[in-house]
């Protein structure tokens, strides 16, 4: 097996399993209070851990950088008009124009 | 966002057909935004692919069977800097652990045996889940399905474009495409930040996952910070306590 077929089938595995143990342990259940209370916050919790660590850690270390701008100027366009696509074509835009002087 | 009362939730999927083909149709639309996000950024994953050593046929395949945006981006970059097999693999894993949390959160909204409801669990995304997401701690699948299956296309066909017309496209970091994912997921989390509590949640989660990024494999603080979300078990004891003074 070469290694690019067993990169994408380890890949595929890992991914699969972890989308599905969820689902197959839990379901066709109701919901308890302090589970739905959890699960509400889940989401704020996840996406706000995914924008730092991928605006400001590079690697191991922790910095500003010209994306961590980009990514800020983004997220002002997403609060002020609610536009994912400007968000993410200003992020870009910025973070090009920062990098470019 | 308001919680609902005491107790318990009931399941909801008993709708008519024209009502599923409407949820999933406002799920595609929903969708679409995230879905040109992705596809940009799937473009510089087809260029980048091939950089670490994969033909632009196993990048395609790879975007089309595995399906998951930052785990790719993960696993390539440790095989171009020359880690093994295993190591992107394991990467890959921790990066996506953060479905673990998702996919139990999204288990007891799906119908059928366990087979069936773990096969529509594939159909996570981060997008997907989060406009799936009721705000009562239930999902519409319908939404979750309409949302993924747009994304799925974005992810698929733009790693198609940068896997085939890479060259021309030039360096991914000087277009500033490494930018899109954390846009893209912020765009997401303004959206949940509808109170007070979320915010605070959300704040603590990042305090916890940049204390973490220093001393932990990639993939763990993200997985970590979503303990942040047991802020919950303190508004749910509030509200028993609260439904036992009423019932007094």
């Amino acid at each position: 097996m070469s290694t690019s077929v067993a990169l994408i089938t380890g890949c595929a595995v890992v991914t699969y399993a972890i989308k599905g143990i969820g689902p197959l342990a839990l379901g066709g259940r109701d919901l308890p209070l302090w589970f739905t209370s959890v699960v509400i916050l889940l989401a704020p919790a996840l996406f706000a851990a995914l924008v730092v660590t991928q605006a400001l850690a590079d690697g191991k270390h922790i910095g500003i950088g010209a994306d961590t701008v980009g990514v800020a100027a983004g997220g002002l366009v997403a609060w002020r008009f609610g536009s994912v696509i400007g968000c993410v074509v200003v992020a870009a835009l910025v973070t090009a124009g920062l990098r470019a002087v | 966002m308001a919680l609902a009362a005491p107790g318990t939730l009931p399941l909801m999927d008993e709708s008519h057909p024209n009502d599923r083909r409407q949820r999933l149709l406002d799920g595609m639309r929903a969708g679409m935004p995230f879905a040109v996000a992705g596809g940009l950024l799937a473009l510089s994953f087809g260029v980048v692919a091939q950089s670490a050593g994969l033909s632009a046929g196993e990048a395609i395949a790879m975007s089309a069977i595995v399906f998951a945006g930052s785990a790719q981006f993960t696993a390539i970059a440790i095989i171009a800097q020359g880690g093994t097999v295993a190591a992107a693999v394991l990467a890959a894993a921790l990066v996506n652990s953060r479905f673990l949390p998702m996919g139990v959160a999204l288990g007891p909204s799906l119908p059928g045996g366990p087979m069936r409801r773990a096969a529509q669990g594939q159909a996570i995304v981060d997008a997907s889940w989060g406009i799936a997401g009721r705000g009562d701690g239930t999902f519409d699948r319908w939404l979750l399905f309409g949302s993924t299956a747009v994304q799925y296309v974005g992810w698929v066909g733009g790693t198609i474009a940068g896997a085939l017309g890479g060259n021309a496209l030039g360096d991914p970091k000087a277009l500033g495409l490494d930018a899109i994912y954390p846009a893209f997921f912020l765009a997401l989390l303004i959206g949940e930040l509808t109170d007070r509590r979320s915010r605070l949640v959300a704040a603590l989660a990042a305090l916890i996952a940049l204390a973490l990024v220093p001393v932990t494999p990639a993939g763990v603080p993200v997985l970590a910070a979503s303990l942040a979300s047991l802020v919950g078990l303190h508004a749910s004891a509030r509200a028993d306590a609260r439904a036992r003074t009423d019932g007094r």
